[in-house]
């Protein structure tokens, strides 16, 4: 049978962000799949050759929106180990509560994208009115709803008082139950299951195999989670990776799902046990060697590898992120499918193309 | 200091001829450990290339220095998800690496008109043949 190469991208109505593929079909099975970035590159990493290192966490928090905190908090927690600097307790659990809170979000962003890209609206609705919340939480704590601009060498810059710690918790409260009520939809509903069972089976053994992270690997019965490392208040909080077996969208989908519920518990456990101290340490010199510094974002694990030489500018920065990662086992899992089902599979990582571009 | 920020030592950093990646990634991946991703710098007249592998959330890694206009092999033999950022560092830096799969003459991210390496202080001009086709 003669082949088609259509393109799919970098302008889709799935796509929140610009990526491209070239599908190579056999009437509407697709046999090859090959990807093309570039479209919102800002080389990010270059700047910090002409960026002051403190400075560079602004421009690292705007790699990705959805988890802007996390950027800065990895690429702080890379210069901390640099400089030998210990970050107080207090600062530590305040970086584990907006951590959480992005990953709330995120969760809560993508499954209404998700279901979106099915034609679910009523749920991608409910999902992105739920995730307002969150929002509003992040606006409260940190003066924005995206950029949680919290982070610095040494700590972080506000605190959360107790007053406002009770409204989070109210709040979390609201969304818990608002979230519980989409399960029955998420988890029963003839459309959802029939567009995700079963589809985009990723193996246990090859999800290990191409670098696949996050709720991506953790779907295909991988306990692998970059929180299980013990940076900032994790190893004081009750905490197992959410893991499923199947490896198909539906698993992926049930992963992300639970995550949410893992979120608000682990805010409530970093509240009850949020010691008093200082928010950061005064940090003076400058960084020299290289370090590998990881989180756990939404999507997977994130890695920065930095480089100094003991002057303002660092002389290399690299960030790796999840959604990079989870590219590979996409190519794999593209190859087979019906064409109808693409967008599913694509939306299925969780892509965030930002992020990828840096 | 947690094991998430790992400074790099000779405890968890090998360096290894550019002859001898793949054979070590081999070790690597025959002692279980995944591939992670490559970092790069510029260090003037070479490119120091860093794999990194993880094991149970242990990280090493493993250091090869490339001199500016030489190849090295790929290592997706081994790691088949190395392919996309062997490209990356190849249209970034301009460290050719052999026996890519697909192999995107450095248009995975830049267009095609560009022709230089972005991420080189002495930048290298590059003369990759047209991109591949689907």
């Amino acid at each position: 049978m003669a082949r088609t190469t259509l393109p799919f991208g970098p302008q889709h109505p799935v796509l929140p962000e610009p990526i491209h593929f070239s599908l190579v079909l056999e009437d509407e099975i697709v046999v090859q799949a090959i990807p093309k970035l570039g479209y919102v590159h800002r080389g990010l990493e270059k700047m910090a050759e002409i960026r002051d290192h403190n400075q560079m966490i602004q421009i690292v928090e705007r790699t990705c929106g959805i988890c802007s905190t996390l950027h800065a908090m990895c690429y702080c927690q890379g210069i901390e180990a640099l400089m030998g600097v210990q970050v107080p307790d207090r600062a530590k659990f305040l970086r584990t509560v907006w951590a959480e809170m992005h990953r709330i979000h995120s969760h809560l962003l993508w499954l209404g994208l998700f279901a979106d890209a099915f034609g679910f609206e009523s749920l991608f609705m409910q999902c992105w009115r739920i995730r307002e919340r969150i929002m509003d939480l992040q606006e409260a704590t940190s003066g924005n709803r995206v950029i949680v601009s919290v982070n610095q060498v040494g700590g972080v810059k506000r605190d959360i008082k107790p007053e406002t710690q009770k409204w989070i918790l109210d709040t979390l409260k609201l969304v818990e139950k608002e979230v519980l009520q989409l399960k029955s939809t998420l988890m029963d509903d003839y459309t959802v299951k029939k567009r995700t069972v079963g589809i985009g089976v990723l193996s246990k053994e090859k999800a290990f195999a191409l670098g696949a992270c996050g709720p991506m690997l953790r779907a295909s019965g991988v306990a692998q989670d970059m929180r299980q490392l013990g940076y900032a208040a994790y190893p004081f909080l009750d905490f197992t990776p959410v893991v499923e077996t199947d490896g198909d969208s539906y698993a992926r989908t049930i992963c992300r799902f639970n995550e949410i519920f893992q979120g608000i518990d682990l805010i409530r456990q970093a509240f009850a046990k949020l010691p008093e101290g200082e928010l950061s340490v005064k940090v003076t010199g400058l960084p020299s060697g290289e370090v590998v510094s990881r989180v756990e974002q939404p999507r997977g694990e994130c890695l920065y590898y930095l480089k100094a030489t003991g002057k303002k500018f660092l002389d290399r920065l690299r960030i790796r992120t999840p959604t990079f990662s989870n590219v590979a086992p996409l190519l794999e899992l593209l190859p087979g499918c019906e064409l109808a089902d693409v967008p599913v599979l694509i939306l299925t990582i969780d892509p965030c193309i930002s992020c990828t571009e840096r | 200091m947690s094991n998430a920020a790992r400074v790099l030592s000779d405890q968890n950093t090998s360096t290894v001829p550019v002859e001898r990646v793949v054979s070590f990634s081999k070790i690597f991946r025959d002692t279980g450990f995944r591939f992670v991703t490559m970092s790069s710098s510029d260090l003037g007249d070479a490119i120091d290339l860093l794999y990194h592998f993880d094991k149970e959330l242990d990280i090493r890694s493993m250091r090869v220095t490339v001199p500016k206009g030489s190849a090295i092999s790929s290592i997706t033999s081994v790691f088949s998800c190395a392919m996309l950022v062997e490209n990356e560092i190849k249209e970034q830096f301009g460290v050719d690496f052999e026996g890519l799969p697909i192999d995107f003459n450095g248009t995975l991210y830049l267009d095609e008109d560009v022709q230089r390496t972005p991420f080189c202080k002495i930048g290298v001009v590059k003369n990759f043949p047209k991109a591949q086709e689907a």
